[in-house]
């Protein structure tokens, strides 16, 4: 059967046809499709049994996911880059334990940040954690991963990590499905200690850990994904293209590359591959989406008299995502003829939604906090953040999930007056709650806005965590009820929103304010498909 | 046969839809197909674009370069003229001529279509006026699709009904017939 599917979905087909048992994640923008369409798939065939509620964070998501493959089930996990910052605790120490039933941990990179605030590469992580990696380079190449995938971490006993990035994440392509396997039989781990990481254990499974790595090279060396033909004659230069780089690369020659190509797609990188091949080559070039990671390797392994370049070099551009323009001109080839760049065009940024809650939320603040010149207003990550941009420039920072509690704490300390944080529901749990027990242990005065629309609205509107247990998961980590206000961000109730806003702020101790309206995207989603019903 | 096409509008103008009607019509004729789509923080309001390829070889980018773009589809004016460089020497380009003015700092009108009227290959649309005329003001892209249609030679327009029959089925027969006759009206503009 064929299917035209995301990359994303070609993903989340390629785990449900391979036996997946659970899907655990926390969503972000471009990994978000992945359970979405597991989610999907259960909804239409409720007799298979597969875990796919969303979890509060990434960490909790990889714990969860790292219990079900101890319970020797296949588990998946997934996340965008900076999400794995989150999980990186139990995604390393997963390494030392190994697993039991197969373990993907599946990570969207987001190079040129269309949404994010970095462009960190995962495989870093791969290669810090010791395990093997798998970077598809099309959405045919992510399905058909997925078993290989779970079959490696089985007889390994470790989980694999797999890269992708935002191009092929959210782009589409005819996929060719294959049979579904059965689920693993439920089969804890027993008898053994290898899970319990106490230091005398952890050494001996870090040995274990280090013994395998011959077998993860050779695996790599051999990979179906990897390839290189070996030529009998010398070549000027030849290339390693990585994962969705191999495409841009292909698209540069469609008479066929006339050089020398090793696909790279599964590492750790093949250093005898590449050792062959720059005894064929003058000089290699690295073409890779993300940071120079086998670049920087390369260097270390070869001779210095084969050349290497790339983004370090500067032949290819150090920052943003790659494409076939880049690649064309880095490789000296001219672009088709085509018009001048366009005069009458400006940049459209995204903006808050007419009628969004946030907005009103925003209005308030540049009310109150104009009588307050030395405020400072620390945001977070969400729909939200866009506060920062015209009309409102209302922020003055934004820089991880649960940050703006934190970092108002800490500007508090040194003597900031007012600090304001403002963070998302969804937000909140995944990461401000534990930050918000730092400033209510130490009664900071800080004023806190927890702007809730019901739901995870940047992503595109799944469930939120905490929904209907904000004001008694304040109240249970000890914020004074007589500051913990709720309020609804209508542009009628200004005056209420604002008067609340300044007696918080001059209240000389911690206050939350509860600013809650559902989001009117899923609100009009909701009442679209009441009205399909009838 | 290799046909490129950018889609371009606003977030929330629905450009999704025509890629996904000329995507089920191209699954089905077995052609190859890639379309990479801008989702997340855009979406809300700012520029989205989608790059839809199809061909009957396989394909290796999922975006499309400088001067290879055989159509551009766009929702509104500066969003068309916005990847004028990647128009093809004979590209097409077939756009709504009434902007979407989100922005304080939006272009003279004027002069975005004196450029747009540069490119050679321009099909303007009045689709405000022709949504209204018609009784379909959902229906804009289906009109541009039709206008495009010409210009989208690996696929024929009767392909093109029958993809939206497909895909609007289940929303039963009044819109199918509203999104065909809104193809028909777009396939008659000049």
């Amino acid at each position: 059967m064929k299917k035209l599917l995301l990359g994303d979905e070609a993903i989340a087909q390629g785990a449900i046809d391979a036996g997946l048992s659970g899907v655990y994640a926390y969503p972000g923008t471009p990994s978000t499709e992945i359970t979405e369409y597991i989610q999907g798939y259960c909804k239409k065939n409720p007799d298979q049994k597969i875990h796919n509620r969303w979890c509060t964070n990434e960490k909790t998501a990889m714990e969860a996911a790292l219990g079900m493959s101890f319970a020797g089930k296949r588990a998946l996990v997934c996340m965008k880059h900076v999400g794995m910052n989150v999980a990186a605790d139990p995604f390393v120490n997963s390494s030392i334990t190994g697993v039991n039933g197969g373990l993907i941990v599946l990570v969207a990179d987001d190079p040129s940040m269309h949404s994010s605030q970095d462009e960190q590469d995962t495989r870093y992580y791969g290669k810090f954690a010791l395990i093997p990696v798998l970077e598809p380079s099309s959405q045919q190449e992510a399905y058909d991963m997925m078993s290989y995938a779970y079959d490696l971490s089985e007889s390994l006993k470790l989980p694999v990590l797999m890269r992708t990035v935002t191009r092929l994440a959210h782009s589409r392509a005819v996929v060719a499905l294959k049979e579904k396997r059965e689920q693993n039989a439920l089969n804890p781990v027993s008898g053994v200690r290898d899970w319990v990481l106490l230091p005398a254990i952890a050494k001996r499974r870090y040995a274990s850990l280090l013994e395998r790595q011959p077998e993860i090279m050779r695996l790599s060396v051999e990979s179906p994904f990897n390839s290189f033909k070996a030529q009998a004659k010398r070549f000027k230069m030849g290339a390693i293209a990585c994962g969705n780089a191999y495409n841009y690369l292909s698209e540069c020659y469609p008479e066929g590359i006339p050089f020398p190509v090793l696909k790279i797609s599964q590492y750790p990188i093949p250093s005898e591959t590449i050792r062959t091949m720059a005894e064929q080559c003058d000089s290699i070039m690295v073409i890779e989406d993300g940071q120079p990671f086998v670049e920087e390797q390369v260097a270390g392994i070869l001779p210095t008299d084969c050349k290497i370049i790339g983004r370090l070099t500067g032949e290819l551009p150090r920052q943003g995502e790659l494409n076939p323009d880049i690649v064309k001109a880095a490789l000296g080839l001219a672009p088709l003829p085509h018009p001048q760049v366009a005069k009458n065009v400006v940049a459209r940024p995204p903006a808050l939604c007419q009628g969004c809650g946030h907005r009103s939320v925003y209005e308030a603040i540049n009310i109150v906090l104009k009588d307050y010149k030395d405020a400072k207003v620390f945001g977070d990550i969400g729909c939200y953040t866009l506060g920062a941009l015209p009309p409102f420039q209302a922020l003055d920072s934004t820089v991880d999930m649960g940050a703006s509690i934190t970092m108002a704490k800490g500007a508090a300390d040194a003597g900031v007056f007012p600090a304001v944080a403002i963070i998302g529901d969804s937000t909140f749990t995944h990461s401000g709650m534990t930050g918000l027990l730092d400033a209510v242990n130490e009664n900071s005065p800080i004023t806190i806005i927890i702007s809730d629309n019901l739901t995870t609205g940047m992503t595109g509107g799944q469930d939120s965590a905490g929904t209907n247990k904000f004001e008694a998961i304040c109240r249970g980590i000890g914020v004074d009820p007589d500051h913990l206000k709720v309020v609804v961000p209508l542009p009628q109730n200004m005056e209420e929103i604002t008067r609340t806003l300044r007696e918080e702020i001059e209240y000389q101790g911690l206050s939350v304010i509860i600013p809650r309206r559902e989001c009117i995207q899923t609100l009009a989603r909701k009442a679209k498909a009441k009205a399909a019903q009838k | 046969m290799k046909t490129d096409i950018i889609l371009a509008g606003v977030g929330g103008q629905g450009i999704l839809s025509i890629a996904t009607v000329i995507g089920q019509a191209a699954l089905e004729e077995d052609l190859y197909i890639k379309q990479a789509e801008v989702h997340g923080m855009s979406q809300r309001g700012g520029d989205v674009q989608s790059n839809l390829r199809i061909s009957d070889q396989p394909i290796a980018s999922d975006l499309i370069s400088l001067g290879q773009a055989d159509i551009i589809i766009a929702m509104e004016p500066m969003e068309a003229l916005r990847y004028k460089q990647y128009l093809s020497k004979d590209g097409w380009v077939i756009t709504s001529s009434n902007p979407f003015v989100n922005i304080g700092n939006y272009p003279d009108q004027n002069a975005i279509i004196a450029e747009l009227k540069e490119l050679g290959n321009v099909i303007l649309i009045d689709t405000d006026e022709l949504g209204k005329e018609n009784k379909m003001p959902k229906a804009v892209n289906m009109i541009l699709l039709g206008a495009a249609s010409k210009a989208l030679k690996s696929i024929s327009f009767d392909k093109l009904c029958q993809s939206v029959r497909t895909i609007f089925g289940a929303k039963g027969d009044a819109i199918v017939d509203m999104n065909i006759k809104a193809l028909e009206i777009g396939r008659d503009c000049k």
